[in-house]
């Protein structure tokens, strides 16, 4: 830390400590010390705060003792002469200015109720989505740990022009990263630049804007905070492991352009704490020692043509970007882009023509020949909506015939990562659209099958030798391959349909996770799919045959130890090993004993109603209150970071369609409350295993929300319809 | 001789300083015939028999001298050898020099037990955290118990160190890298106890009893050890307890510090213990204004050896200057009264004093001097005391004659305590060594050097702590001080934050970010422990071995005097330091006792303990270490930077 620094970051704090006071005062007065403070739909009540100091905020009183604690760490700025070291102290004074800024933001909530949208992308009218919710957490979070995502650059001020801003917000996203804007620079803001520039903001484009104030960084951070407790496992106040966590795996940096104040220079210090250097376009003493951040902490005077780079090599960031050659920008980054009516050139498929996509084994195949079957996109009308077949044919000395559906579903994320593409469904319900401005970039529907054709050979190089495409955009060409390739999705489910847990004698672990949570083990069985949803039996076979020291690893099951729980020695050896010796030992089908642990990217959440003898089970995207007593984002912070909860269960939606669903515990039947909306989307396969457990009309006697969200009222209800939990042996 | 000859060797005199303070007052001594320790170190020679470890004077025998034709084979009367003389010298230095620092690690001990149980109310516990963290070290309960309960039982069990009734091994043996204690337990180094060990010693240096050098030399390391990992790490650690743990403060060294106009009191010698009081009584509103009644502008307290560095360390108290100063310090006139407990502590103090109108006040039980004037310290009554003897030197202003004080001082910033350093290096939240070990490891700083120990008028006064202080840094070599060799570096300014300004570019620029001088005042000659605590930390944190004979470190005591010099080289060089010490070889004709601290000690223990006279060479020689280490460890070249893939942090 340069003296310089120091001082500004500790005159910056000093100014935040204050304000943060003030703001304090005023809810006093305006709300009262009683006053609830809380942030949207979080477990993690100020998570910052919480994860450094293990205080929860929960009302407005709570929030003096963390001042008095922030007061207490703001040191005096260095001496002009004979001054005592600064770094810690600055560092100290950066760490004030978190605490400092996270109670500002917070009470902004209350204070001004309008400032931040709450949404995530932004409204007609305002830009600000302000903190992001436990749900946006857990979604992105995936992409954290999948290394889709390797890390956020955290950005403050504006670019000198427009222009600028638009391509380093696309040089990023190239680089996988998010991109979190807070604070202006002379009154303008990146966000807005990016706004004017016609880009699309918001998590799903990943250009997310939190705030206008530079304190609004401290979203930026609390999203980090909660990285390190629902995925690290870090318990609450153990500031050491959360922001060594931080430090180690998440690859955010922050980027300043233009005129650094002391504001931001203090923001930058807290950031440093987390292990997050700062990379400034002005030109500001730098501090490039080593240590508190894995390499520079402060690099300064960079062009904006080499910003990113420069951040990326700062970081100490490795991003293997896939060559794919089509004429826009591609990267995952680009995955969660919209392109509404009125902006596509095209629209393939969907409820309005026919879609389908379809690899298999072929015999002859010549590697990278890529045929359009019918009109190319330059001679179709603008707005036109056609039919569109995908045949992808592979060959390989290592591809085997469980694998076609792996690649072939693949085609989503491949085709989505394409900027100005969109893609939705799978198999015979495919839906696409290519925008205009792919149009006009030269984008056509050959790009499609080079892009199938590089994504198959550099992410499947070990099972695929050769590729070759062809896309058919006339009707009976699409209808005669949708024939042929309905016959072989039929095929699939029956050999899958096939597979029970006990007709192999492996499983596969899933340890991907392991970036973000060390000590989670998943081990897939063909019953039991991962608990994010992503990756089922044949998947992690797959991944290992493709990849055998990967993140997917066979697992023996060894000998059975008990039948009904679901517990094999070779599996307990495994999860021992790989957890690092935090779990001796799991049940597959229970979650009352030693049931399997979570890493924080669970689809939907179990867990036991005592008063009904069953279960419920909750999926993240609800945010009402359930009759645990808990909502989605409290649950979660109990089941996930690799820890073994008895009576909570982190799982795939699938799973519950499993005749294996907690069979030892008594299977479906038990499960008496589930949201609405999980429910419908569910309803399928729910009564399929109604049936398969004997209780045909199960589904209609699972209370949801509007049957009651207190456990009292779901008893009530449960008797009323006469559900079979009632009736099952205790589950205590 | 001719006359012109004669005038040149007058006009050149072996130079006795490089402090300009000093120079100025030795003029004045030699003007008015004041005998100083400079100038009777030129009326007496050192004995060269003795000087190079061949007189051996342990029974009435001899003493035997083992000189002359065919010297190294000559024998005693009993017929001891080379070896069997020099290891014994070594063995009795050794232990000499660990009961110094361990009965003062004892009665620190004895204070903290007094505290705890009330009998000692000027006192309190200071350190909350230290205690509780101790008292974790030594496995001793803490929750949900009252401080001084638990202060008691840490007092006990450091009691028990030195008892040698805490078990087999000494407490803080396990502070070691695991790699360390594994070849302490396989050589038989591991102490058991303090006493247990200065008595060992001293017993098999009896006539007739081991006469094994190398058998010897492992008992005088496991005697260092004691001090080192033991007395003197306990002194450390429980002065923090109940005096405050170091941070960083301003203050400046040298003669200069000496106030005209204010009554001026100089604590010397080593132990916190009254120093403290004294402290709180120079500060007594009371006593101001009585010192005030007398005519002086207010109370000027300053310190001299050891003493000056607890109180500088904790209060920023000035140091007056180091070792050789202490007559200087009397003959600028404008000292009151000079308050000595042990060590270090010249016996010409008395009769000088009595010169001029310095009243010099011996304070401890075990240590008086004729001429003195006794006032013994009680830790029941410390404040008291303290206040008494303040008073005596106030009401001693009104004697003052003619005042000469130089006008030299140096800035300075220290309290560097191996808490701060990990403070320091990340705040509250990011505390830890990593940074060090990762610019030690980017080559940013190419290693660390301690700089310690005495002076010693045998050779020019700070002259080698000085030039190897401005060698190294720039050579981007963190240095480290305690002792009177920091207050060399306090006097000279380098313990300032500008002195990065002289570093290398490496060195400069860490300094820079973390605002620290490139010259650590870490404290006392006891807080040498400390030394230790840092170098086992750094390990721990890891990338740069498993042990701290893996680090690119060493250690030099240039002008080094007394046997508790001895004792914490020897101990640094049994933890894995390279050990060199200036002035002379005491053992240079015991070849035998040569070889093994050197090449015996570097097979068996990793750490060395040489003599070299020659400061170029120490320079050379610890240079050459440091490089011989960083190439060990593999980080002798720049490396490519290693970049992160989710793999990579699988795999963390």
């Amino acid at each position: 830390m340069s003296k310089i620094i120091a001082t500004s970051v500790i005159a910056g704090a000093h100014q935040y400590v204050a304000e943060a006071e003030e703001a304090f005062e005023k809810a006093m007065d305006t709300a009262g010390p009683e006053a609830t403070i809380e942030l949207p739909n979080t477990g993690y009540f100020l998570p910052v705060i919480y994860g450094l100091t293990g205080i929860k905020v929960e009302k407005i009183k709570d929030i003096e003792q963390v001042l008095r604690h922030a007061r207490e760490l703001l040191p005096e700025g260095p001496a002009g002469r004979l001054w005592t070291p600064y770094l810690g102290t600055a560092l100290d004074a950066g760490v004030a200015t978190l605490f400092s800024c996270e109670i500002i933001e917070s009470l902004r909530y209350l204070l001004e109720p309008d400032f931040y949208t709450a949404t995530d992308s932004p409204t007609d009218d305002n830009l600000w989505l302000g903190a992001a919710d436990d749900l946006i957490m857990r979604e992105r979070g995936v992409e954290f740990v999948d290394g889709t995502a390797p890390g956020f650059a955290a950005i403050t001020g504006a670019a000198p022009d427009v222009e600028t801003a638009v391509g380093i917000a696309n040089q990023l996203k190239q680089k996988m990263l998010y991109v979190f804007i807070a604070g202006k620079d002379g009154g303008v803001s990146f966000a807005e630049q990016l706004v004017e520039g016609g880009v699309d903001l918001g998590w799903n484009t990943r250009l997310v804007p939190f705030s206008p104030h530079v304190s609004g960084h401290i979203w930026s951070l609390g999203f980090a905070a909660r990285a390190a407790l629902s995925f690290g496992g870090v318990e609450a106040g153990d500031y050491r492991k959360v922001l060594r966590y931080n430090k180690e795996r998440i690859f955010a940096f922050v980027l300043a352009f233009g005129e650094v104040t002391d504001r931001k220079y203090a923001v930058a210090a807290g950031a440093i704490s987390y292990g997050f250097p700062t990379i400034a376009t002005s030109d500001i003493p730098e501090i490039l020692p080593t240590g508190v951040c894995t390499y520079e902490h402060v690099v300064s005077n960079v062009a904006c043509e080499e910003i990113v780079n420069r951040a990326i090599d700062v970081r100490g960031l490795k991003v293997v970007v896939t060559e794919v050659p089509v004429p826009v920008s591609y990267s995952p980054a680009f995955e969660g882009e919209r392109i509404r009516r009125g902006e596509y050139w095209v629209e393939m498929g969907g409820p309005k023509s026919l879609g389908c996509e379809f690899t298999e084994i072929a015999g002859e195949v010549e590697d990278g020949k890529v045929t359009v079957v019918g009109p190319e996109i330059g001679d179709v009308e603008e707005g036109s909506t056609i039919p569109i077949a995908i045949h992808a044919e592979v060959q390989g000395r290592k591809m085997q015939k469980d694998f076609e559906p792996i690649l072939e579903r693949q085609g989503h994320s491949f085709f989505n990562e394409a900027e100005g593409v969109l893609h939705m469904g799978q198999r015979d319900t495919v839906w696409m659209r290519i925008s205009k401005r792919a149009h006009d970039a030269g984008f056509t529907f050959e790009h499609l099958g080079k892009i199938i054709h590089a994504r198959y050979h550099a992410d499947f190089g070990e099972v695929v030798d050769k590729v070759q495409i062809t896309v058919y955009t006339k009707q009976e060409d699409v209808e005669r391959v949708l024939e042929r390739a309905r016959l072989a999705y039929h095929e699939r489910d029956e050999r899958l349909g096939s597979l029970t847990d006990e007709s192999v004698d492996t499983f596969y672990s899933c340890i991907l996770c392991q970036s973000f949570a060390p000590t989670h083990v998943c081990v897939i069985t063909p019953e039991r799919p991962g608990l994010c949803g992503s990756y089922n039996w044949l998947d992690g076979k797959a991944a290992y045959e493709m990849n055998p020291t990967g993140g997917n690893q066979p697992v023996p099951k060894g000998e059975t130890l008990d039948e009904d729980r679901g517990q094999w020695s070779g599996v307990n050896e495994y999860v021992k090993e790989h957890s690092q010796g935090q779990v001796e030992a799991f049940n597959t089908y229970s979650m009352m004993e030693n049931p399997m642990t979570s890493c924080g990217c669970f689809e939907v959440i179990s867990c036991v109603l005592s008063m009904c003898n069953g279960i419920m089970t909750v999926n993240r995207e609800f945010k009402g209150d359930t009759p645990s007593g808990m909502k989605f984002s409290t649950l979660a912070g109990s089941v996930g970071g690799g820890v073994q909860t008895p009576g909570f269960l982190g799982h795939s939606r699938f799973y519950m369609g499993s005749p294996k669903f907690i069979a030892a515990d008594g299977g479906i039947k038990r499960l008496v409350w589930m949201p609405k909306e999980l429910k419908e989307e569910m309803r399928e396969i729910l009564e399929k295993a109604g049936e398969r457990a004997g209780v045909p009309d199960l589904v209609d006697k699972i209370a949801t929300e509007e049957n009651g969200s207190e456990e009292a009222e779901v008893f009530e209800y449960l008797q009323k319809v006469g559900h079979p939990a009632l009736e099952m042996e205790p589950l205590f | 001789m001719s006359d012109s000859e004669e005038t040149k060797k007058k006009a050149e005199p072996r130079k006795k300083t490089i402090d300009p303070a000093a120079l100025e007052v030795l003029a004045k001594a030699e003007a008015a015939g004041i005998s100083t320790v400079f100038s009777r170190v030129d009326e007496m020679k050192a004995c060269p028999i003795g000087a190079a470890g061949s007189c051996c004077q342990l029974c009435a025998m001899g003493p035997c001298r083992l000189v002359g034709k065919g010297a190294a084979e000559k024998t005693g009367i009993c017929g001891a050898t080379h070896g069997t003389i020099g290891a014994r010298y070594m063995v009795r230095a050794i232990a000499g020099g660990v009961a110094a620092h361990s009965d003062h690690g004892r009665d620190i001990a004895r204070t903290l037990l007094a505290v705890a149980k009330g009998h000692a109310g000027s006192y309190q516990v200071k350190d909350t955290d230290k205690l509780y963290h101790v008292a974790e070290m030594m496995n001793i309960a803490t929750e949900g118990r009252e401080v001084n309960d638990i202060a008691a039982d840490v007092a006990q069990k450091a009691l028990d160190n030195f008892n040698g009734t805490a078990g087999d091994e000494l407490t803080y043996v396990t502070r070691a890298p695991a790699r360390r204690q594994e070849i302490w337990r396989k050589y038989g180094l591991v102490p058991r106890g303090v006493d247990r060990e200065v008595v060992e010693s001293m017993h098999r240096t009896h006539v007739g009893v081991d006469q094994e050098a190398g058998h010897l030399l492992d008992q005088g390391m496991r005697t260092s050890l004691a001090d080192g990992w033991g007395g003197a790490m306990l002194a450390t650690d429980l002065s923090d307890i109940l005096f405050g743990t170091p941070k960083p403060l301003v203050s400046q060294a040298n003669l200069g510090v000496l106030k005209k106009d204010e009554v001026n009191i100089i604590v010397h010698g080593h132990e916190p213990t009254l120093s403290e009081m004294i402290v709180a009584a120079a500060q007594d509103p009371e006593l101001i204004e009585y010192a005030k009644s007398k005519g002086a502008a207010g109370i000027n307290l300053a310190g001299i050896c050891c003493t000056a560095n607890e109180v500088l360390m904790r209060h920023g108290i000035p140091p007056a200057g180091n070792f050789l100063h202490q007559e200087l310090a009397i003959i600028t006139g404008a000292v009151e009264g000079m308050i000595v407990d042990v060590q270090c502590v010249l016996q010409a103090l008395s009769p000088l004093a009595q010169k001029f109108h310095t009243k010099l006040i011996t304070t401890s039980p075990k240590a008086k001097i004729p001429g003195a004037t006794h006032v013994e310290f009680d830790e029941e009554r410390a404040l008291e005391t303290a206040k008494e003897i303040v008073k005596m030197c106030i009401d001693n202003y009104e004697n003052r004659g003619d005042v000469a004080i130089p006008e030299y001082t140096g800035d300075l910033v220290a309290g560097f305590s191996h808490e701060y350093i990990n403070y320091m290096l990340g705040g509250r939240y990011r505390a830890s060594f990593r940074p060090l070990n990762d610019n030690i490891i980017n080559g940013r700083i190419q290693g660390a050097v301690a700089i310690v120990g005495c002076n010693n008028p045998r050779v020019t006064q700070d002259e080698g702590i000085i030039y190897l202080v401005h060698e190294l840094i720039k050579r981007d070599i963190l240095v480290v001080q305690t002792g009177c060799a920091a207050h060399a570096s306090g006097k000279h300014g380098l313990l300032t934050p500008e002195t990065m300004q002289i570093a290398g570019d490496g060195l400069r620029e860490v300094c820079e970010a973390v605002g620290m001088p490139p010259v650590l005042h870490l404290g006392s000659c006891v807080d040498n422990s400390r030394i230790m605590t840092i170098l086992s930390q750094v390990v721990e944190e890891g990338g740069l071995g498993n042990d701290i004979s893996d680090l690119p470190v060493a250690a030099i005591c240039p002008e080094y005097y007394c046997e508790k010099a001895l004792a914490i080289g020897t101990y640094a060089a049994a933890s894995g330091v390279f050990v060199v010490f200036g002035v002379r070889n005491p053992v240079a004709d015991c070849t035998e006792v040569v070889d093994i601290m050197s090449n015996g000690w570097e097979q068996k223990v990793g750490g060395q303990l040489v003599f070299e006279p020659d400061y170029e060479k120490i320079l050379e020689m610890v240079t050459g270490r440091i490089q011989e280490k960083r190439q060990a460890l593999g980080i002798h070249e720049e490396k490519e930077r290693v970049l992160f893939d989710m793999a990579a942090r699988r795999e963390l």
